[in-house]
């Protein structure tokens, strides 16, 4: 009995460090004055130091912020639309809608990218520089999961709410902004979310489409990682080890604030 | 506009889908100020569709809708003076109760002093002061549809429209409800057209009901009128029990049906076709001698305040409510008063008859077992190795509260001189020539009667045998 609960946790342990330990490898490093992987010389904040003091590296965070921000508050307001529309369309249309929603969700990206770069750069002839490719890019790729997140939330959703506020002399606009929107919120935010991180992640869609002088993170990692500016490099252990925090530090306050949320509904009961 | 005194018409309203569907069809109704409407019919007949087309959620493909004399079939619902009790109640989840009821007065720009005087008012009116702060999910279902209610009738509408709003209640709210909405009418002197397929609903509420069954108007009156007089075979089915028979006029106000020859006070020609009606409660168990018919008591089910007892009359099956009991095998007489014989003229003649279900579950009239199968017939139900039908309950079907009646059309059945050839037999005891065919009575030893159309003539007193080709008949299940 005591072996089995033994083995149970120390398959847990192993598969926790598997995830893990790699970027508590790269933490640990990220506070030496190392150069390279293998030997620690000593404890050091050069490399956060360089992280937010070098332009280069803060436009380049601000930047990737701004866009992933920016496209998906587009991607949001179309794939909230989208799915709203969907939902109340003909069943035949609104079927079709969703199902062709499906295939930029499962298409790869590296196909996505490729192809809004030769439709826009090269058939529209729109420059690179004006951001437009690179932002049409993003809420290409995250609208389609908007759509995703918002629509069982509708489905969810009371169907006759929408003709109870016509009925009581709201117009279809305010019937949709202050009856149905309140109802799928959740749905909106969380497609919000994914939105964003989709679009940090990103690499083969910003490869293809952004202006040459702009780096995100992603192409700005994989480029700087090839090259051979060892200071530049070992700051972005310094900026995973940021991201990670702030990561471990969101899933830990959304995590609280769920149980407290589901506690006080408890309560009112 | 007060001169009609009509506050909405509904003109030749019909309503067909893309897919040729018709929801509804060719309805016309006038509603006067102040009257409560009840649109009453089986799920699918369209009253709730109508509904919505008043309300404006449907458009009518043809007719026009006329309130207070002007047409509203091109006005959105937020522009039309009526509002809608919905049947699931279609509160808004993350709105208060004040600023649920609030919501259509504030779409009307109501001061806000204005808004709370009336909201107090009509929690006050559903009996729900002091809820203003509470949530929508901590009501019950009951609070809900109060709340429902208030939030629609805030609105002083000109007509409350309501679906079936009673439904999801449970039988005691139902009632009391149902007396609520009643004094709420009367207290208000608002229209209210309400919906439901719940005929005692509509007896108890109503100033007036149109019953509807496949989008087409079947009767309006008062309840008393559709109680009392139902003008065809379904109204008087669907509203309240009947014992339903075919039969014909045999002579200057007597009818014959279920085998026996009965005065009546409905004057039709002789040798009509006709549909007579009795209710349960009219018809009364004597002694065999005093009845028009005899037959065995049956089964005896008690209902708490009366006997629910059928008869068999050959192969007539008389339900009677009545206060005094029977045993099941007493051999009655069965006497109805004139007055309480609705009779009707027949309107397509369609023979029914009762099939019985055999050990086998088979079907079987007269001896003859029928090739339907059981499962087709009863829905949801299988039929297990050994044999036995289950019905979508997992239940045995048991044929002493199952029955299974059987439609035929006139036209779909054939006289034959091979006594052994046809179902059933019997003697032609009346023709009729209808121009390009004679219609036949046929008079069967089970003492039934059945009318068959043929365009060869036969004489009366034919012993003849009834060809029935079961693809042409039409079962359907009765519970007991």
């Amino acid at each position: 009995m005591t072996r089995r609960k033994f083995f149970r946790y120390a398959f847990l342990a192993a598969m926790l460090l598997f995830i893990y330990l790699p970027i508590l490898i790269l933490a640990v490093y990220s506070f030496t004055s190392s150069t390279q992987i293998g030997a620690i010389r000593g404890f050091s904040m050069h490399n956060y130091v360089t992280l937010f003091t070098t332009p280069e590296l803060r436009n380049m965070i601000l930047g990737t912020l701004a866009l992933a921000i920016g496209s998906s508050i587009l991607a949001t307001i179309l794939g909230t639309a989208g799915a709203i529309g969907a939902y109340y369309s003909p069943p035949g249309i609104s079927n079709l809608m969703q199902t062709l929603n499906q295939v930029p969700v499962v298409n790869a990206d590296v196909v996505t990218g490729f192809s809004l770069c030769i439709l826009m750069v090269v058939a529209l002839h729109v420059s690179k520089d004006t951001f437009i490719p690179l932002v049409a890019g993003h809420v290409t790729l995250s609208a389609p999961f908007v759509f995703l997140s918002v629509m069982p939330k509708i489905k969810q959703m009371d169907s006759s709410i929408y003709e109870a506020a016509l009925d009581l002399g709201a117009r279809p606009s305010a019937a949709l902004f202050k009856i149905v929107i309140p109802q799928i919120v959740p749905g909106i935010f969380a497609g919000f979310m994914l939105a964003v991180t989709l679009s940090l992640d990103d690499y083969f869609i910003a490869t293809y489409t952004k202006p040459a002088t702009f780096d995100t993170i992603s192409t700005y990692v994989v480029n700087a990682t090839k090259g051979a500016q060892t200071t530049i490099k070992t700051a972005l252990w310094a900026l995973s080890t940021v991201i990670f925090a702030i990561v471990v530090l969101a899933v830990v306050f959304m995590n609280l604030s769920a149980a407290r949320q589901e506690k006080g509904g408890q309560r009112v009961d | 506009m007060e001169k009609t005194g009509n506050i909405i018409e509904l003109k030749d309203v019909s309503l067909v889908y893309e897919d040729g569907c018709k929801a509804v069809d060719s309805f016309n109704l006038e509603v006067r100020r102040g009257e409560f409407v009840t649109l009453l019919g089986p799920s699918g007949c369209g009253k709730t569709t109508t509904l919505r087309m008043i309300a404006g959620f449907s458009k009518p493909t043809e007719g026009d809708i006329l309130l207070n004399g002007r047409s509203i079939v091109d006005l959105p619902p937020y522009e039309r003076p009526v509002n809608t009790v919905f049947q699931r109640y279609a509160l808004f989840p993350h709105m208060n109760i004040y600023e649920n009821i609030a919501f259509g007065l504030k779409q009307k720009k109501t001061p806000r002093d204005v808004i709370d005087r009336k909201v107090r008012h009509v929690l006050d009116l559903v009996d729900l002061e002091g809820f203003e702060q509470r949530r929508v999910n901590t009501l019950s279902g009951g609070q809900q549809q109060r709340i429902a209610i208030a939030r629609a009738l805030v609105n002083e509408p000109e007509i409350l429209l309501l679906d079936e709003p009673l439904g999801a209640l449970d039988l005691k709210m139902r009632k009391e409800m149902q007396i609520e909405l009643k004094d709420m009418h009367d207290k208000l002197g608002i229209t209210f057209i309400y919906v439901t397929h719940d005929q005692e609903e509509a007896l108890t509420m109503s100033d007036k009901i149109v019953v509807m069954n496949e989008g087409r108007i079947q009767q309006t009156g008062t309840p008393e009128d559709i109680y009392n007089e139902p003008i065809n075979a379904f109204v008087a089915d669907f509203i309240g029990d009947s014992n339903i028979f075919n039969g014909i006029m045999t002579g200057k106000l007597k009818a014959r049906f279920c085998g026996g020859e009965f005065d009546c006070v409905d004057d039709y020609k002789e040798g009509t076709h006709i549909t007579a009606v009795v209710r349960p409660e009219d018809v009364e168990l004597t002694e065999p001698a005093k009845g028009t018919i005899r037959g065995t008591v049956d089964s005896v089910i008690f209902k708490g305040v009366h006997y629910e007892i059928t008869v068999l009359s050959g192969r007539n099956e008389i339900v009677s409510q009545t206060v005094r009991s029977a045993q099941p095998g007493d051999y009655v007489g069965i006497h109805v008063d004139p007055d309480n014989i609705h009779i009707m003229m027949a309107e397509d003649n369609t023979n029914y008859f009762f099939v019985d279900i055999n050990r086998d579950y088979q079907l079987e009239y007269n001896g003859h077992v029928l090739e339907t199968n059981l499962t087709k017939i009863i829905p949801a139900s299988h039929r297990t190795e050994d044999g036995t039908v289950l019905d979508a309950g997992g239940e045995a079907v048991d044929p002493r509260r199952v029955r299974i009646r059987a439609a035929i059309k006139p036209g779909d059945m054939e006289m034959t001189d091979d006594q052994e050839a046809g179902l059933i037999q019997g003697t032609i005891s009346n023709l009729i020539y209808k121009g390009d065919h004679y219609s036949y009575i046929i008079h069967t030893e089970l003492e039934q009667d059945f009318i068959v159309d043929d365009e060869y003539l036969w004489n009366m007193d034919d012993r003849v045998s009834l060809l029935m080709p079961e693809e042409k008949m039409v079962f359907s299940v009765r519970k007991k």
